[in-house]
C-alpha cells in the first residue's frame, strides 16, 4: 500500500520505501561505538589499578582507594559503568573535563589503559542497589521529590529519569550517582556551571546542572543515603 | 484560582486588581526562584541560574498558562487517597495496573511530570474535555472511556472494565488536577503542538540521523529502551515491549509534536520541524504489536483504521509491510 505526504503528488513514492542498508550498517557502528570496553582487558586494568601505567601514570588505588571505594576528595569509581569511565578519562587527557590532579594522570594513560582501567572498575561491586524509592507524598523531603520527580516547573527532570532507581546509574552512559557525596556532586555541579566540565552526552547534565541550587545537592544526597541505608 | 490574564500571575487573593498586578510583576523573580508556582517554562531552551536577572516585564508578557494544584498539594483526605492511587497508577503504570498494562510504558511517559507539564498532554487540559465525540470510537467518550482506550493502545494491555478502580483513580486524579480549569475550554499547553508542517517531505533515512544522534543516547540504537533493576528508565520506542499500532502516538504528526516540545528531557524544543516530523516518521516505521481492532487483514484494517497519511500502518517501509503485529 503507498501513502502520500500531504501537499506533495501523490503519485510520488514516499522514500520511506526504499531500504536503507546504509541505515543497518549505520546503527552497527552506533553499537560499535556504544561498547568502547568490548576488546578491553579488565586485567590488565586491575594492574594499572594497583602499579600505574607503562607511560608513568600513578596507580589509581592511592588516591581512590584498594577497592575503587573513594577517599574524602575523591570520588568512588567501583561499579561505574567502564563507557562512563572511559569517557571521563579521555575527557580529562583533552582537558574538556578539567582537572589539575586527573588531567597529567589521565594523559599518560595510553587509549589502550584507559579501556582497561575503565573495564577493572565497572567491573567492581556498586555500593548501592538499583531499588526505587517510594513515590513522593506530601510529607516526603524535598530530596525525594527531586530525585523522584524532578521540579519541571524548573525545566528540571527527575535524576531517576536518567541515573534509573536508587541513582544505580543506566547503561553505559548514564553513572550511579545515588553513592556519591554532597559535596563531590555539587563540585560537578560547579564545574559545569563554570564550564569547566564538559556537557556530557546531548549536553543533558550540562544543562541541568545550570539549573541546580546547592539545596538540590544537598537534598538529593541526603535522600539517596536515607534510601540506601533502609531507614527510609 | 485561574491565571489565563497576565496579571493574575500571583496567588495574591487580593480584590484590588491594580495592586495585584504591580506585586505580580514585583514578586515574579522572587515566585521564580522559590520554585514556580506559575507553571510555565520558557519556550526555548535557556540557562536560568539566576531568575532574578531576569527582567521581570517580559514575563509578564508571556501568555499565562493554566496552573493544577502544586503536586505536594494532594489533599489529606479519602479523596487524597484516591487521587494518590491515581497518581501512582500514572507516573509507575506496570507495577499499578498489573493486569490491564501490557508493556513496559508509564502514562507519565509521554504524559510528562505525571501529566502536569504543557505540551505534554497534562490531564488539566485533557479531563475539562469530556464527555467529547470522537471519530476514533465514533461515540461520545467519557473521560474514563477515553482512559480506556489509552489501556488498550498505548500501554498495549486491556482495558479495566467500566467503574473499575484503576479508572476510578485515574479520574480522581485528572479531576483534582483541572480543580478550577474552565470546562469544555481549549487551554493553553494542552494536548501536544501541531508542529508545522516540514519543508521536505519526511523520510526515515533522515529520520534515521536524528534518532542516532539525539535519542539512541537514552532509547537504544534499536528502540528498546533502558532498564535498570527490572525498572524501565527509558521506555521502548518500537518493537514488542512499545505502544501498539492503535495508540495516538503512533501517528507521526502527534509523536513529532511530542518530541519536539518534550525530547530529550532538560533540553526541550531543540529539534527543528523538520527533524521532529524527520524522526517521528523513523520510530513510527518499526513493526509493534498489533491494533487490538484488527479485523483479520491488513490493508482492511488500515482502511477501516488508519486511512491517513500520518500512519504506516499498512504501508510498505524498506520492503517490508507494516501492520502485521508483533
Amino acid at each position: 500500500m503507498r501513502r502520500a505526504w500531504p501537499g506533495t503528488n501523490s503519485r510520488d513514492p514516499m522514500p520511506v520505501f526504499k531500504a536503507p542498508l546504509q541505515g543497518i550498517l549505520g546503527l552497527a557502528v552506533l553499537c560499535a561505538l556504544h561498547a568502547p570496553a568490548l576488546a578491553a582487558d579488565a586485567d590488565a586494568g586491575a594492574k594499572i589499578a594497583a602499579q600505574g601505567g607503562a607511560q608513568g601514570a600513578a596507580a589509581c588505588v592511592s588516591c581512590h582507594g584498594s577497592q575503587g571505594e573513594g577517599g574524602a576528595n575523591f570520588p568512588p569509581l567501583a561499579g561505574q559503568p567502564a563507557g562512563y569511565l572511559q569517557r571521563q578519562l579521555e575527557a580529562m587527557a583533552a582537558n574538556q573535563r578539567k582537572s589539575p590532579i586527573m588531567g597529567p594522570l589521565a594523559k599518560a594513560l595510553t587509549a589502550s589503559e584507559k579501556a582497561d582501567v575503565a573495564a577493572y572498575y565497572a567491573r567492581l561491586a556498586l555500593p548501592v542497589k538499583p531499588k526505587q524509592g517510594a513515590l513522593p507524598t506530601a510529607k516526603s523531603s524535598d530530596g525525594a521529590w527531586l530525585v523522584e520527580r524532578g521540579r519541571w516547573a524548573d525545566g528540571i527532570p527527575a535524576c531517576a529519569k536518567c541515573h534509573g532507581p536508587g541513582g544505580a546509574g543506566v547503561g553505559q552512559d548514564f553513572p550511579a550517582i545515588g553513592h556519591l557525596s554532597a559535596s563531590y556532586m555539587q563540585s560537578q555541579v560547579d564545574a559545569w556551571k563554570n564550564q569547566s566540565r564538559d556537557a556530557g552526552p546531548l549536553g543533558l547534565m550540562g544543562a541541568i546542572a545550570q539549573k541546580l541550587t546547592a539545596k538540590d545537592i544537598e537534598d538529593a544526597a541526603a535522600y539517596y543515603q536515607q534510601l540506601h541505608s533502609g531507614s527510609h | 484560582m485561574t491565571t489565563h490574564s497576565p496579571d493574575s500571575t500571583t496567588t495574591s487573593e487580593s480584590g484590588n486588581a491594580g495592586a495585584i498586578l504591580v506585586l505580580g510583576i514585583a514578586a515574579l523573580p522572587l515566585v521564580l526562584a522559590v520554585g514556580g508556582i506559575i507553571y510555565s517554562r520558557p519556550d526555548k531552551p535557556a540557562p536560568m541560574p539566576a531568575a532574578a536577572a531576569t527582567p521581570a516585564p517580559t514575563l509578564a508578557l508571556q501568555p499565562t498558562v493554566f496552573s493544577p494544584p502544586a503536586a505536594r498539594d494532594i489533599p489529606d483526605s479519602k479523596m487524597g487517597e484516591w487521587i494518590q492511587r491515581g497518581e501512582a497508577i500514572f507516573t509507575r503504570t506496570p507495577e499499578n495496573a498489573v493486569g490491564f498494562s501490557g508493556n513496559s510504558l508509564s502514562c507519565t511517559n509521554c504524559h510528562v511530570d505525571a501529566g502536569r507539564l504543557k505540551n505534554a498532554a497534562p490531564m488539566w487540559g485533557a479531563y475539562p474535555m469530556y464527555p467529547a465525540y470522537r471519530k476514533k470510537t465514533d461515540h461520545v467518550d467519557t473521560f474514563a472511556e477515553r482512559v480506556r482506550g489509552c489501556f488498550m493502545y498505548s500501554m498495549n494491555g486491556k482495558a479495566p472494565a467500566d467503574g473499575h478502580d484503576l479508572l476510578v483513580a485515574i479520574e480522581a486524579y485528572a479531576y483534582w488536577m483541572a480543580s478550577k480549569a474552565p470546562l469544555g475550554e481549549k487551554l493553553p499547553g494542552a494536548g501536544f503542538v501541531k508542529v508545522a508542517k516540514p519543508a521536505q517531505a519526511p523520510t526515515f533515512d533522515a529520520g534515521q540521523k536524528v534518532y542516532a544522534a539525539n535519542c539512541a543516547l537514552c532509547h537504544g540504537e534499536q528502540g528498546q529502551g533502558q532498564k535498570s533493576g527490572g525498572v524501565t528508565v527509558f521506555p521502548a520506542l518500537w518493537g514488542k515491549d512499545s505502544y501498539n499500532w492503535g495508540a495516538g502516538m503512533h501517528e507521526i504528526d502527534k509523536a513529532a509534536g511530542f518530541i519536539q516540545s518534550n525530547m530529550p528531557y532538560g533540553l526541550h524544543n531543540v529539534l527543528s520541524d523538520q527533524q521532529a516530523w524527520d524522526v517521528a516518521t523513523f520510530i513510527n516505521s518499526f513493526e509493534r504489536p498489533q491494533d487490538p481492532r484488527f479485523t483479520g487483514d491488513v490493508a482492511q484494517t488500515r482502511k477501516q483504521f488508519h486511512d491517513s497519511p500520518y500512519s504506516n500502518y499498512g504501508v510498505e517501509v524498506n520492503g517490508k509491510l507494516l501492520g502485521k503485529g508483533l
